[in-house]
């Protein structure tokens, strides 16, 4: 009981002092979603410099990378933000799968281990987020545990989420079954690859920070 | 062979989460696959994740866990009943079957990646594809 009340009276507080001016922005999601992709498309945007590297090999992104002052205008509004890219959470890894994207088994055993450190990492760092954008690969399906997971956190912590449905400039992508996996929550489809739709999402962003 | 371990809901819902998740690992780590009656937390479910992550070996490469509800859990269905008397009347059970049932009306799904590939989850069903 004092432990429930200990926990909404952070959050309360917690909310109550968000600095709306420099929001801590995390991207959250599964692996080779496309968050790095949307990080970067972001920060070249407004600061002209990139966040990190992409890769087509699952888990690139194995540490928290951020990149700090990035203003974002959208129409009237300017908010500045803290990027804070996460590496992909997942439930299970095995280095033999990094073999097929042609790593040595060294390389491939130690990308495993890094990738390990880096989702307890994107756990940890759950509690010190202002506002997430989940971002999906829309070509998959939403249903997974993963996505579900971080979810229920962010719900669970009270803290603003958007939805990304990425990848849209693919045949495969649906932005409707990622909608209605997650009816509650906001959704934008965008391609971060592309640059498709972003003014909707700079759009979106503001309204769940404001 | 596969081998499941059950897990009632009365067993599991006067431990913490350390014993919660130390009880699962326990049978997931000798290759067995958990069904646990009820679900967990979020904050359980990412330290079931943190405490996986944790113990990642060339032998044991993770867990697939899932948690599935005799409904679907579809939202959208519940919308279309527009009548407000059916809408009430449903509120009122719906309360009433949360109080004694909801926390145990579901089930978890907890294996070990080696035998669980994957669990897929869709509105209307559950695949569970195993390593053969």
């Amino acid at each position: 009981m004092i432990k429930r009340f200990k926990s909404f009276f952070t959050r309360y507080i917690n909310k109550l002092f968000r600095n709306k001016n420099n929001v801590k922005l995390g991207f959250y999601g599964p692996p080779n979603a496309g968050k790095t992709t949307l990080a970067n498309k972001i920060s070249m945007d407004w600061l002209g410099e990139e966040v990190g590297t992409v890769s087509k090999v699952p888990h690139e992104t194995r540490m928290i990378q951020t990149k700090e002052q990035v203003k974002i205008k959208s129409g009237r509004k300017e908010l500045t933000f803290n990027l804070i890219d996460t590496p992909g959470i997942a439930t299970k890894i095995d280095y033999e799968d990094f073999l097929k994207f042609k790593l040595k088994s060294k390389e491939a055993k130690s990308r495993a281990k890094e990738a390990t450190k880096g989702i307890i990492e994107a756990i940890k760092w759950l509690d010190s987020v202002d506002a997430v954008v989940i971002v999906l690969d829309s070509t998959k399906s939403p249903y997974s545990q993963v996505n579900i997971t971080i979810v229920g956190n962010l719900a669970a912590r009270d803290i603003p989420v958007l939805i990304v449905a990425n990848k849209t400039d693919l045949k495969k992508a649906s932005v409707k079954k990622v909608e209605s996996a997650f009816p509650q929550y906001p959704v934008v489809g965008i391609s971060a690859d592309k640059g498709e739709n972003m003014e909707n999402f700079y759009k979106e962003l503001f309204r769940i920070i404001n | 062979m596969l081998s499941f371990k059950y897990i009632p809901y009365r067993e599991h819902s006067v431990l913490n989460t350390d014993q919660k998740l130390n009880k699962i690992f326990n049978i997931v780590r000798r290759d067995k696959i958990v069904l646990m009656q009820g679900k967990l937390k979020p904050q359980e479910e990412a330290k079931l994740i943190e405490r996986t992550m944790g113990q990642i070996t060339k032998d044991f490469t993770g867990i697939s866990f899932c948690t599935v509800y005799p409904n679907g859990n579809n939202k959208k269905k519940k919308k279309k009943n527009s009548s407000v008397v059916k809408s009430a009347t449903r509120a009122v059970g719906d309360i009433m079957y949360k109080s004694f049932m909801g926390k145990r009306d579901c089930l978890t799904i907890v294996g070990p990646a080696n035998i669980v590939k994957d669990i897929r989850k869709n509105p209307s069903q559950i695949d569970l594809f195993i390593n053969g």
